[in-house]
């Protein structure tokens, strides 16, 4: 959108709190500083292990917070139930550019307590969701860790040989996860069951039809099982944009259930990142399980450009004035994803758009 | 359209060689003039030569959706990225090499010289050796000769420059290879183009 007042990532922020808030999340305030040993003991749970310390007044060494979650969690009492909250906080980390510590806005939310199917498929389509509110053409991937787990816990791969796998695992890297296999001792048909699982990737509900066959033990049936639940709700929420991929995995110390990843368009990483954690709960010596997600909002920067080279994300055009309530209600249902659209009956000149859609006879089609 | 890295050099060519091979030909790319990118609309495809070191760089941040990059670049910057495929093509060895005759006295610090400073200290690392690195970026054969260090770590393909420097590999650290690389968003949203063309080029074999 060009001429806009608000920035992208301000619009989003705006939009995903209203998304939160229409589905019973409470708003959830932390403090920007955070005793350091919280950080200390969970290392492994943070993307980015560098973490900004300062010394109080007291000599108590403190940080700057380079992760929510884990405040979120040590602020939970084991109250009966869940606990729904979202949050918009400033998070301090080094990403990935060895370019120091960066302030990165972030939001997200996290579901705590007695979890039951229907709360993790809520937070799976409020993922979707938050991803529909800034594009349409959004992507989120979705797996269990449990799948590949299994087969590992079955196969007897102790946990070094665990982080390796899911090195080669994470990169889809079919030829090293041979060479790997090999050398734990994995047997030849537990390999080619890995690397089959590795290089599975597409709609949730057509990717399980192929792997409810496959010869799986029994901690990777159950988890797959888990899949198929959600794929059953995210079809009543009528989300068709997830997509089953299982060389999504997160650092199983943590994370134990199913865990997703959400994409634009346009965005060279990932935007959205999230999963089940108990045991993190555990670890923190909580009782109940817990999911959530983060939305990075700092790589939404590039995105705004992206936007700026159309007047608008979309053109409506009507043939004909009984074409219009077909015309409203597309445009409305673009709208409502955050889209810019402009609707007309003929394309205005000069005007520039991503997306030209006619409405004639009762049909929309899209101009190439 | 796929955005296709490529590394340049003689790699590359190879590499090119292969994707025209499986069915991805752009003629302009072999003619010699002073373009930087080649289109063939028709198969969809967009290439272009960058350093090689700089081919996961393209990828990681989605200039280019898919390139082929060696190994070693991979193993040192550690990208974002998938790895689809190991194209057998660009053989070689990561290796420690000094003077034939080299005996690591353990009662002094390791002077390493390298372009890959990463892959050096992950290597020794795993072995608690206490190493000294000396990043340098060519000509690394020199640093022993001159006793700027005591080992390298380097690429070793035939070891002919070593040998006619008195010098021999000592240890092997890893195998090399050219792999086919992809940007992870982007895998998402060109996921049937992309996998296509990774069949088509493990098709033509190792």
């Amino acid at each position: 959108m060009s001429g806009g007042q608000i920035n992208t990532q301000e619009r989003v922020m705006h939009a995903l709190r209203g998304l939160y808030q229409s589905y019973g999340y409470q708003p959830f305030k932390v403090n920007k500083f955070e005793e350091y040993d919280l950080y200390a003991q969970n290392k492994k749970f943070l993307t980015c292990q560098q973490v900004l310390t300062f010394s109080d007044t007291d000599g108590c060494l403190l940080a700057l917070k380079p992760d929510v979650t884990l405040s979120i969690v040590k602020n939970t009492t084991d109250a009966p139930g869940l606990r729904k909250v979202f949050y918009n906080e400033t998070v301090y980390r080094v990403p990935g550019d060895g370019e120091g510590f960066r302030e990165i806005p972030q939001t997200g939310l996290e579901c705590i307590g007695a979890l039951d199917g229907y709360a993790v498929g809520e937070v799976v389509m409020l993922a979707a969701r938050s991803l529909e509110t800034i594009s349409s053409r959004y992507v989120l991937d979705v797996s269990h860790v449990g799948v590949v787990s299994g087969i590992l816990a079955a196969a007897g791969v102790g946990q070094e040989g665990h982080a390796r796998i899911f090195e080669a695992v994470a990169a889809k890297n079919t030829h090293a996860l041979r060479g790997l296999c090999a050398e734990l001792g994995v047997s030849p048909e537990q390999t080619a069951l890995l690397q089959q699982l590795v290089s599975l990737y597409g709609p949730l509900d057509e990717m399980l039809r192929a792997v409810e066959p496959l010869p799986l033990p029994a901690e990777s049936r159950a988890a797959v099982q888990e899949l198929r639940a959600l794929a059953g709700q995210l079809a009543l929420y009528g989300l068709d944009t997830v997509r089953l991929d299982f060389s999504l995995v997160n650092d199983v110390d943590y994370y134990n259930g199913i865990v997703f990843r959400g994409f634009l368009d346009g965005v060279a990483a990932g935007v959205l990142s999230g999963g089940r954690y108990d045991r993190l709960m555990t670890r923190m010596g909580k009782r109940g399980g817990a999911i959530g997600f983060a939305v990075y909002l700092d790589r939404l920067e590039r995105f705004q450009e992206e936007r700026a080279a159309y007047d608008v994300d979309t053109l409506v055009v009507y043939a004909a004035d009984s074409d219009v309530p077909l015309a409203i209600r597309t445009a409305e249902a673009l709208v409502r994803r955050g889209a810019a659209v402009r609707v007309e009956r003929a394309a205005p000149a000069g005007l520039t758009f991503r997306q030209k859609l006619t409405v004639r006879g009762g049909e929309v089609t899209e101009d190439a | 359209m796929l955005n296709i890295a490529l590394p340049k050099g003689r790699l590359g060519e190879i590499a090119y060689d292969r994707m025209e091979r499986a069915g991805y030909a752009c003629p302009a790319v072999r003619e010699p003039n002073r373009k930087l990118t080649f289109e063939n609309p028709e198969l969809g495809v967009r290439y272009f030569w960058v350093k090689p070191s700089d081919v996961p760089i393209y990828v990681e941040r989605g200039a280019a959706d898919v390139g082929i990059a060696g190994k070693d670049i991979l193993l040192e910057y550690a990208p974002d990225v998938y790895e689809l495929l190991d194209l057998g093509i660009g053989k070689c060895r990561m290796c420690v090499a000094g003077f034939r005759d080299f005996r690591d006295d353990a009662s002094k610090t390791l002077r390493v010289a390298t372009k890959f400073p990463h892959i050096a200290k992950r290597y020794y690392s795993a072995r608690s050796r206490e190493i000294s690195i000396i990043k340098l970026n060519g000509s690394i054969e020199i640093a022993p000769l001159l006793g700027l260090s005591d080992v390298i770590v380097d690429i070793v393909e035939t070891g002919k420059t070593l040998q006619e420097n008195g010098l021999a590999p000592l240890e092997t650290i890893v195998p090399i290879s050219a792999r086919f690389i992809a940007n992870k968003a982007g895998y998402q949203f060109q996921y049937q183009e992309i996998r296509t063309m990774c069949e088509k080029l493990a098709a033509l074999g190792g």
